[in-house]
């Protein structure tokens, strides 16, 4: 007898050969599993993709900004040392700047301006923007000089007029609207005047004792490592009174501004990902689940468990490859066609460039993904008795309650360290797993609970079609579990995402009106701020603020003088502390922009002993003093004690003044003081006439105009939102597209009892009825659970992420719990039109 | 003469919450090598649980199956797959063709898993012999019942199988058609020297075997040798 049972081998082509066999009759039905797939991929590509390059153009910007790859600046010729220096790094461009008065011959009238002599290299990265545009390019070899736009608008000047720069006259060529090198902030305390560096010397203004600025700009070929050589030669640098500062510091402050819509967008990725992983789930299940009679049949011929698996694995990995490829493709196509819809948007042009990262990432995972969320329903292929060719075998059929449980881990793990490389921070990426598990688990009770419930509480007494609709909800092969929790899931994620994105950009929207100041006046002395508010009113302004500022410098920290602090090698505190000249103010209250990192706000007022002062984080941190460290401070020659009494988190990227130090009230207010006054003024030309008219009675004034600077910044984030919008309704689509996948893969669950119902004489009125109701409450019921979920999880998002108020749009409720609901409909009802519009004998033949 | 199949006091029940149901007690019986042998009983009796067990499909709750020589229970469920497919062929009452394989596939696919070179060729020989050459590359679902049942039997024979197990064949036809199945599988049968069980509600059928096992309330009642030779 020929019983050797371990000798059958048919070989792994037979088994690529049965997947192709049986896959190219079933393609219809793959096609959903792998439409799954290609738009999963596809969004996380093209956000990757695109999220990438815009790291890229951040990094690109901070070079434009610093107009160089790094800079080191002093405020004397440099030493020796740092010469040396200088001179081995290849020195590409130079800059000298200091504060003079400039001199304007057509009113008679003169400026403190910032002086900036450049050299013909500089800026090595981005360009000097002017108006008229030539005039960059002109004031070189012309020898005439480039001045702030809002100071020639305040001294009405026109190119064509002269500035007196010590001993030499330039003719102005233009007006410098924005040039590497400075911020727009720095820029506007005094206004930039550009020279050219060969005329500095002539003006006779750089003599000892003036203070001067030498900055030197460098370029490095791609690749270079400026942070190894800045951890190598700052310490040097340092010591010899230079410092050094790389465009990659400049992107990381930059940076900070794009960080959370970096992770947001990672975050709409990875949903769009796990939307697809949802549909690939819900349709292998419903596939395998087809099939089981098959691998039962293959049994039966003689096909091994590992053999009938392997089949089945095949078909899903190729799928998975073919999916991934498609997917890789559609998201280099769709992150190539941005740039051509957001052209007219972008505040910057994006070099779309395509990397090797995400294209890898998106082949892997879609072969990844598909097996990992197609494993539980095909491990049901491998528990397939061959009895189930003589009798269905539903209840026998063993659990597999070990290798489940090890493949929810194994899936876990994957979610766990896609969040982590996608959102880089393990505790989002824990709660974010967390939350899907306890979404998923919400969603499964729930299901079960809703069918227990209509089994007990059956309305025995309703119509037939809806008897039946409610019937179909629970008996043997119901869909139940599966569409809850596919249309659950993917409401949940699709609604949290749009909770999301509103919680997002209501964070950094500007807000328009009037209560913010976009006109600054400083250099107010005491005795005229009453003068400037009054000149103010006639132009129908607001005086928005009257903020007092107090210089000083630090005497004592901790006790130590900073004589002894300068001399002492071991010293941790940082150099620009002992020589700063601090601007500090006095309030009773702390400002929206700022939030209290330790300690306690105070306001009293000591009647001996040490003032309570607080500290911005970045100053407490540089002068190594924490809360309770005293301070000897020496106001304009009056010395004061005082003690750290809290320590705030100051986020400098808001549009108004922030202090480092801040006084409680009644300590200061007789010290000699500068004011600030800001106001908003609706439009251009008020604000011109407002400017002009207070240079003319006040020229101690300086006046910043924020509206520029707003209007940019709004513009960008305008722009960013666009983007923002864009992604999330992409993903939206996406995740609705995978919906409708799963919705219609169950098509087949119901063809054939709607044929034997067709068949026993029911209408076709009837049998959309009990489609339409059947597909009604899981629409109904899947969505709101999704979109109530998604409510709490973005109010904890809002809390305990993004630390602010959360009003939740009514979008969700109004516009997608219908929409899904009509999808899962329209849906549900055209998967019963073949049954309506077809014999039944001609359906069956054709569908099962 | 060589048993093929040996069924010793075979038992099987079902649990149904805390209620047993025996399906089957006591079954004794032996089948030989190359005879034709039906079992036959009313609806519920425990035909097709008796079958089942037999070709290693479900598991016993007591007694011995002895097939092919083989101890059904000391086997893994992998080795009773190869053991079906090196020396077992079945016939079913709803065919059980495989929905997403050609006629030709479907009968390729004993042989492919015995890693047959020629498989292609002598499924299409097979077919021919059932009388579907013209039918090779159709789909299940382009099929009549007949031809269905037809592709069946060339798929059962494809493995040249040592004993065919048939489960009501002729269930799911019109009487001429069902006529024609088994005048086929009678033939089949002959050519090729395969032991034969049927499992059958139909007497005649029954009676056109050399041995009829009568079941009734999972018991057997008698086990009689027909005059057929």
């Amino acid at each position: 007898m020929n019983n050797d049972l371990r000798s059958l081998k048919p070989g792994f082509y037979w088994l690529v050969k049965m997947a192709w066999r049986d896959g190219k009759a079933s393609l219809k039905r793959l096609m959903l599993f792998m439409s799954s797939i290609i738009l999963g991929i596809a969004a996380l590509v093209a956000i990757q993709s695109f999220s990438k390059n815009l790291e890229e153009n951040i990094a690109l910007q901070s070079k434009n900004l610093m107009g160089a790859d790094y800079t080191i600046h002093s405020k004397h010729l440099p030493t020796e040392t740092a010469q040396k220096i200088i001179d081995s790094l290849g020195l590409s461009g130079f800059e000298v700047n200091f504060a003079s008065m400039a001199a304007f011959s057509k009113s008679g009238k003169s400026k403190l301006v910032q002086v900036r002599g450049i050299g013909e290299e500089f800026p090595l990265y981005g360009t000097i923007v002017t108006k008229p545009k030539s005039a960059a390019k002109r004031y070189s070899s012309e020898k005439g000089a480039l001045v702030d736009a809002t100071l020639m608008l305040q001294y009405q000047l026109k190119p064509g007029d002269s500035v007196k720069i010590g001993a030499v006259s330039f003719p102005i060529l233009g007006a410098v609207i924005s040039a590497p090198g400075t911020s727009a902030i720095s820029a506007t305390v005094a206004p930039p005047v550009i020279i050219p560096y060969r005329f500095v010397q002539k003006t006779g203004l750089l003599q000892t004792g003036s203070r001067i600025k030498y900055n030197y700009y460098f370029k490095q070929a791609v690749g270079y490592d400026i942070e190894a050589l800045e951890k190598a030669v700052d310490p040097i640098l340092a010591a010899e009174n230079a410092v050094f500062d790389s465009h990659i510091s400049v992107s990381r402050r930059l940076g900070k501004r794009y960080n959370n819509f970096g992770r947001f967008l990672s975050l709409v990725a990875f949903i769009a990902l796990l939307l697809g992983c949802v549909g690939i789930a819900s349709s292998v299940h419903i596939y395998i689940k087809e099939k089981l009679r098959a691998i039962a049949v293959l049994k039966c011929l003689g096909a091994t468990r590992k053999q009938t698996f392997s089949i089945f694995l095949i078909q899903i990995t190729a799928l998975g490859l073919i999916g991934g490829i498609l997917g890789t493709s559609l998201g280099i196509f769709l992150q190539q066609i941005f740039p051509l819809f957001l052209q007219d948007f972008l505040p910057f042009s994006v070099d779309i460039a395509i990397t090797p990262q995400p294209i890898i990432m998106g082949l892997l995972l879609g072969v990844f993904m598909s097996v990992l969320f197609a494993l539980f329903p095909l491990l049901s292929t491998w528990y397939v008795s061959p009895l189930e060719v003589l009798r269905v075998q539903e209840h026998s059929r063993p659990k597999f309650k070990k290798a489940g449980v090890f493949l929810i881990l194994v899936i876990l793990a994957f979610l766990f360290f896609c969040s982590i490389s996608l959102l880089k921070d393990w505790r989002y990426a824990t709660a974010f797993v967390l939350t899907i598990l306890l979404i998923f688990a919400i969603l499964a009770g729930i299901s079960l609970l809703f069918m227990k419930g209509i089994k007990q509480f059956f309305p025995a007494s309703w119509s037939f079609t809806t008897r039946q609709s409610l019937l179909n909800l629970y008996r043997p092969n119901n869909q139940t579990m599966v569409l809850i929790l596919a249309i659950g899931l993917g409401s949940f994620l699709i609604s949290t995402l749009y909770f999301t994105k509103d919680i997002l950009l209501a964070k950094t929207t500007i807000d328009g009106n009037k209560k913010n100041p976009n006109i600054i006046l400083l250099d107010i002395q005491t005795n005229q701020k009453e003068e400037v508010a009054k000149s103010i009113k006639p132009f129908g302004l607001p005086v928005l603020a009257n903020i007092p500022i107090v210089t000083m410098r630090i005497e004592r920290i901790k006790g130590k003088t900073v004589n002894h602090l300068r001399l002492d090698t071991t010293a941790t505190v940082k150099k620009w502390i002992l020589n700063h000249e601090f601007r500090a103010t006095f309030r009773a209250d702390m400002i929206g922009s700022e939030k209290l990192a330790s300690g306690v706000w105070k306001n009293e007022i000591p009647e001996d002993g040490a003032i309570p002062i607080s500290l911005s984080d970045n100053v407490a941190r540089d002068a190594d003093v924490v809360v309770g460290d005293t301070l000897l401070f020496n106001v304009q020659s009056v010395l004061m004690k005082t003690y750290v009494a809290s320590i705030r988190n100051v986020d400098w990227g808001r549009m108004q003044l922030n202090f480092s130090v801040v006084f409680p009230e009644g300590v200061l207010e007789n010290a000699p003081q500068m004011h600030v006054i800001t106001t908003n003024a609706p439009n251009e030309e008020t604000s011109a006439q407002l400017q002009q008219e207070l240079v003319a009675k006040f020229p101690n004034v300086s006046v910043i105009d924020l509206r520029q600077i707003l209007s940019l910044v709004q513009g960008i984030l305008d722009k960013i939102t666009w983007v923002i919008n864009f992604m999330v309704f992409f993903s939206i689509l996406t995740g609705l597209i995978v919906l409708m996948g799963s919705i219609r893969t169950s098509k087949y669950q119901r063809v054939k009892e709607s044929v034997l119902l067709r068949t026993l004489g029911a209408k076709s009125s009837q049998i959309l009825k009990i489609t339409a109701l059947e597909y009604f409450y899981l629409g109904v019921l899947g969505g709101c659970i999704g979109i109530f979920l998604s409510l709490l999880s973005s109010q904890l998002l809002a809390w305990l992420v993004f630390d602010t108020p959360f009003v939740p749009s009514w979008v969700p409720f109004l516009v997608l719990l219908p929409s899904i609901i009509f999808i899962v409909l329209a849906i549900g009802l055209l998967n019963s039109r073949t049954v309506l519009n077809s014999s039944p004998l001609q359906v069956l033949r054709s569908e099962l | 003469m060589a048993k093929i199949l040996n069924v010793h006091q075979l038992r099987k029940t079902y649990s149904s919450g805390l209620n047993q149901l025996t399906v089957l007690e006591d079954v004794t019986f032996t089948v030989d090598a190359g005879a034709t042998f039906s079992i036959v009983g009313p609806s519920g009796s425990g035909k097709t649980t008796l079958l089942g067990l037999c070709a290693g499909l479900d598991d016993a709750n007591g007694g011995k199956v002895e097939l092919c020589g083989a101890d059904l229970a000391l086997l893994s469920e992998d080795e009773r797959a190869v053991l079906r497919n090196k020396n077992i062929g079945f016939i079913f009452q709803d065919f059980q063709l495989l929905p997403t394989l050609s006629a030709i596939e479907n009968v390729s696919v004993p042989l492919e898993l015995q890693g047959v070179k020629n498989a292609a060729s002598q499924a299409r020989q097979l077919l021919q012999k059932v009388g579907l050459e013209k039918r090779l590359n159709h789909y299940p679902s382009q099929l009549s019942g007949g031809e269905q049942q037809r592709v069946a039997l060339a798929r059962a024979f494809s493995n040249k199988p040592r004993l065919l197990f048939a489960d009501e064949p002729t269930g799911n036809l019109d009487e001429e058609t069902g006529e024609k199945v088994i005048q086929l599988l009678f033939e089949l049968n002959k050519e090729s020297g395969t032991t034969l069980v049927i499992v059958t509600h139909d007497l005649d059928l029954a009676k056109r075997t050399q041995q009829i096992l009568r079941l009734k309330g999972g018991k057997v009642l008698t086990n009689q040798k027909t005059d057929v030779l």
